[in-house]
């Protein structure tokens, strides 16, 4: 079949600070080149169109829907996920306060609003209520009503000032 | 949180620990359904009908079969034919033919998106070129996608086969699969009685649990017929029932290892890929695992049933009740059930009412079969009552608290159904709405220009069931407690399960290590639904953990060479009640303890729990000129029974109200003619963002629950029924419009201030 | 004596009045004496020596879980009822 003669692309990217080279079809998301090519799972699908923001990462400082960018795409780029924000030292605040302020319920939307909080913390310390919920507003959680993750993104960034 | 239980000095309920699973879940770490990879996996696809009502005349996978790095293909042909046996009588009731039948049809397509051939290949891009190969020859017939259209003479039928049962009678050729009725007193003269009589028919659109994460299925048949599967879900043992049943093994021959269950809200209690994954894979003695797309979420699974409710209520002069009447039609998708008996259950639930009629339909229309949703059926009949209780309140000029109160539901009262209440905490929720903060606020009559503001109140309730639980515990070298259980943990239950173990215990929530396993470790426990883990597998903890300590008295008695009798436990230390240097810690008894290692277990098989009521606050702001509606402000009150661990309690009251804010404002199957989801995608299924939604003030009422020893009531599911009448009412307090349909969006707001002026 | 309510198809079916009394010291030897006093209804409570699927007792105010087996002792009412589906 044609559509599966399609060639292989080498691709040299950094993930989670780790620089590798890997092997991705030109077809394949980035989600999928994350958890299938890569293996890591950490980065959950809820609908592969770009309206969940389960899959988000950081891509060069900037977050994204990874099922709608090509695994091809990160030649030459930083990508960040839920499994590089913990440190061998501990948990990142972010990901403390969720669980101090049980912000998760079933967790499959937790690895996306964590990457998407950490890049409005990384800019801006101490963001309004209304700010925080702006931000966030790419993230579909279905359980919580949103009112503990707004509050855990809050206790983490007082935390970090 | 307001209790009215004498506060027992816990040491471990009431706390807030960090969840045992918390870990895994904030680091990526947590195996969910999709996350499972086995060595040598293939990847499984269905193939599903493009049309919401067809015969099949022909199935041709030849091209398919041709492919390359195709290995199988199957068709309702692989799977058994099924007879018309009624299974359970819970949350998976229906027939094995239909269980079937929903999992891949055999004859006929009753909506679109039904499965009618799976595919297994070498990886997902493969499977799905392989799909589109399949060839299928239709008859189209006329779909019927609304309970008018399927109620109506001349209707297209769904079940030529099937015989409803209509108050005791068989009828075939019928869309209503049932028609139930429930009659308390006389209501002719109840209605003749009354000096105000108010009736109004709300019609609710069909809606979906919306959980993030897809369904998925993946299985291993091996060559001595076991299936082991691998799935998402809200209950394994319903699982293996399921799969037993509909691929006739015994269920000794199926084993269900639960993954991490990315939301469920009722909708994964039904089994979807599973068995297809199954038969995929003894055709290639291979793993293979199958996944749904978001479009075949909305399209294939859920939903929460849609359907209309006529409620009429007479009130004498003094405000009191005489009389109340529903009609409830509702949605059960291509298959019955639509909960009509949870609906007559419900309807009237928060009022005492002498006499009471209710006629209740499950109707058979051509979308996907209905799945229980969050307390099924009571919002839906809640949306009508509160609605007209709403109107009486206005009309006679009653404070719509007083008037609750004045007709409230309590121990004693006798229900729809007959039964009577035993305790229940309604009156106290209503107490402490009224002495709110909320409800003692102004609501601010000056918004911004173009604005205008309306507070609604609305109340609830759902039932909480018990059913069966096991727990096993064993007592670890260093004193710590490994806890196993079958309960999938949809939302903090592993913690709220290990912290009664731990209660009675007298040891800190994190030295009990609680794990969910697999059904050959442990004994049957239903599904995590009907709001009844933290009450019966909780339950099953506690009686586990007397055990344990009987066991360590026990141990200790042989340790000492003293009778068992002069041995007491508190706190983690076991001592003689005569010796003061006779004691030891949970670890020193731990360690090497006579006759083998500490273990127990125990199970359960409880009535309800008694019964849970939520109250509502809602304050709107809403645009005349475009319609948008703004919560601004909204506290939910209910009764907890006893808050085993608070903030995940807090949590189901906020997610259960932003879901019924969704249903009331924005959410519904938008299907046309051809009964085909227009908006199966989250940009168009609009479900509330962090944006759309104020802070939830939550008031945890505690009346403890007379079935359980720590006084559990269920929590998950009252929290979604007030939402959908507080804010219609709160519409009509801004607006003087009654919207009787939901969703009430901004069209309809238009549109309707249209034609009031 | 106890109090017995049977579902509203039932009543309507087999004649049987809203509420009728019956006597029994568990619930199967209970139904075999409504049957007495009410021949058919046994066939619509009973399958197979168990309480039918889709068919509950409600005993003051609680759902057995026992079934037949159940004691009656000091019980003032019973409500057969269709069993409930739902739940999340
Ligand atoms: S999976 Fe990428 S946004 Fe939903
Ligand atoms: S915690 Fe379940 S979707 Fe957010």
């Amino acid at each position: 079949m044609a559509e599966n003669k399609v060639k292989k692309v080498a691709v040299n990217t950094t993930i989670n600070g780790e620089e590798m080279d890997i092997l991705v079809d030109p077809y394949v998301s980035l989600l999928e080149t994350l958890r299938e090519v890569i293996g890591i799972t950490g980065t959950k699908e809820g609908c592969n169109d770009g309206n969940c923001g389960a899959c988000t990462v950081n891509l060069d400082g900037r977050i994204v829907d990874s099922c709608l960018v090509l695994g091809v795409e990160v030649e030459g780029k930083n990508v960040e996920t839920v499994e590089g924000m913990a440190t061998p030292d501990g948990l990142h605040p972010l990901q403390q306060a969720f669980l101090e302020e049980a912000a998760l319920q079933c967790g499959i939307c937790t690895p996306g609003f964590l990457v998407s909080a950490k890049a409005l913390l990384d800019n801006e310390p101490d963001p309004s209520e209304e700010r925080i919920r702006h931000w966030l507003a790419g993230n579909l959680c279905r359980c919580t009503g949103y009112d503990k993750i707004v509050k855990a993104v809050s206790k983490a960034s007082k935390k970090s000032k | 949180m307001v209790s009215t239980s004498e506060n027992k000095n816990y040491k471990v309920i009431g706390t807030r620990p960090i969840r045992h699973d918390g870990y895994d879940k904030v680091t990526g770490r947590a195996q969910y359904g999709a996350d499972i990879k086995l060595p040598g996996m293939l990847i499984g696809a269905v193939l599903r009908s493009p049309y919401a009502h067809a015969k099949i005349k022909s199935i041709d996978t030849s091209e398919a079969e041709k492919m390359d790095g195709v290995f199988a293909v199957m068709t309702s042909k692989d799977l058994p034919r099924l007879g018309d046996v009624v299974r359970g009588n819970s949350e998976e009731s229906g027939s094995e033919k239909h269980l079937s039948e929903n999992v891949m049809a055999f004859d006929k397509v009753l909506y679109k998106g039904h499965v009618v051939a799976g595919v297994a290949a070498k990886d997902q891009n493969t499977a799905f070129e392989a799909v589109k190969k399949i060839k299928v020859d239709y008859e189209v017939l006329k779909p019927v996608i609304n309970v008018d259209q399927a109620m109506a003479k001349d209707a297209p039928i769904l079940h030529e086969d099937y015989s409803g049962d209509h108050l005791g009678k068989k009828v075939k050729n019928s869309n209503i699969a049932a028609h139930a009725r429930h009659e308390i007193g006389d209501i002719d003269d109840g209605f003749k009685k009354s000096d105000l009589v108010v009736e109004k028919e709300v019609d609710m659109q069909t809606v979906h649990q919306g959980y993030i994460e897809p369904h998925t299925g993946t299985a291993v048949w091996d060559e001595e017929d076991r299936v082991k599967v691998w799935t998402s879900t809200q209950g394994s043992f319903s699982v293996r029932d399921s799969v037993s049943k509909v691929l006739e093994l015994d269920v000794s021959r199926v084993k269900v290892t639960p993954m991490e269950i990315g939301g469920g809200f009722g909708g994964k209690i039904p089994i979807y890929l599973e068995p297809i994954a199954a038969v995929l894979s003894k055709k290639t003695r291979r793993p293979v695992k199958a996944m749904m797309s978001r479009t075949d979420v909305f399209d294939a699974t859920g939903p929460g049933p849609g359907g209309k409710v006529k409620v009429k209520i007479g009130i004498d002069s003094e405000g009191k009740i005489l009389a109340a009447y529903a009609d409830i039609r509702l949605e059960a998708g291509a298959y019955p059930e639509a909960f009509i008996e949870a609906a007559a259950k419900c309807v009237f639930s928060c009022y005492d009412v002498p006499s009471m009629k209710i006629d209740a339909y499950d109707v058979l229309v051509n979308k996907p079969s209905s799945a229980p949703y969050r307390a099924p059926a009571s919002p839906q009949v809640a949306f009508a009552t509160e609605t007209v209780v709403d109107e009486i309140c206005e009309i006679k000029g009653y404070d719509p608290i007083d008037f609750r109160l004045k007709n409230v539901a309590e121990k004693g009262t006798r229900t729809a159904l007959g039964p009577k209440y035993r305790t229940i905490g309604l009156k106290e929720c209503l107490e402490a709405a009224k002495n709110s903060d909320h409800w003692k606020s102004n609501l601010d009559s000056n918004p911004s220009p173009g604005k205008k503001r309306g507070r609604g109140i609305a109340s609830g309730y759902w039932f909480n069931i018990g059913f069966k639980s096991s727990v096993n515990l064993s007592l670890n070298p260093d004193g710590k407690v490994a806890l196993t259980e079958g309960s999938t943990d949809i939302g903090g239950s592993r913690a709220s399960i290990a912290m009664q173990a731990a209660e009675v215990l007298g040891i800190p929530a994190e030295d009990v290590r609680p794990s969910v396993v697999d059904t050959d470790s442990i004994g049957i426990t239903d599904v995590t639904g009907g709001s009844r883990t933290t009450y019966a597998t909780g339950y099953a903890a506690y009686n586990a953990a007397h055990k344990l300590i009987e066991e360590i008295i026990e141990k200790a008695a042989l340790k000492w060479d003293i009778s068992k009798d002069h041995i007491e436990y508190s706190d983690g230390i076991v001592k003689s009640k005569t010796d003061s240097e006779l004691k030891m810690t949970l670890k020193e008894i731990a360690d090497d303890p006579p006759g083998g290692p500490i273990v127990s277990s125990a199970s359960v098989d409880l009535e309800e729990a008694g019964g849970g009521f939520a109250v509502h606050i809602a304050d709107l702001e809403i645009d005349e000129e475009t319609g948008k509606t703004d919560v601004v402000n909204y506290t939910a009150i209910q009764d907890v029974g006893k808050a085993i661990h608070p903030s995940y309690v807090e949590g189901q009251m906020q997610g259960g109200a932003a879901q019924g804010i969704g249903w009331a404002l924005n959410e519904e199957y938008f299907m046309n003619e051809d009964g085909v989801m227009l908006n199966s995608s989250y940009l168009d299924y609009r479900m509330p963002i962090a944006l759309d939604l104020p802070m939830i003030d939550t008031i945890m009422i505690e009346v403890p629950s007379e079935e359980h020893p720590y006084g559990v009531r269920g929590v998950g599911e009252p929290p979604i029924v007030p939402p959908v009448p507080a804010i219609g009412n709160a519409i009509n307090d801004a607006l003087g419009l009654r919207l009787l349909s939901t969703p009430m969006k901004p069209s309809k707001i238009t549109e309707a201030l249209k034609r009031k002026k | 004596m106890i109090k017995i309510f049977l579902p509203y198809k039932i009543r309507e079916t087999l004649g049987v009045p809203t509420e009728i009394e019956a006597d029994g010291s568990n619930l199967r030897n209970l139904i075999d004496h409504i049957e007495d006093a009410y021949p058919g209804v046994k066939d619509y409570l009973v399958d197979e020596g168990k309480l039918k699927p889709g068919m509950s007792a409600v005993i003051d105010g609680k759902t057995t879980r026992l079934g037949l087996i159940h004691k009656l002792d000091d019980v003032s009412e019973i409500h057969f009822l269709p069993s409930i589906a739902g739940g999340s």
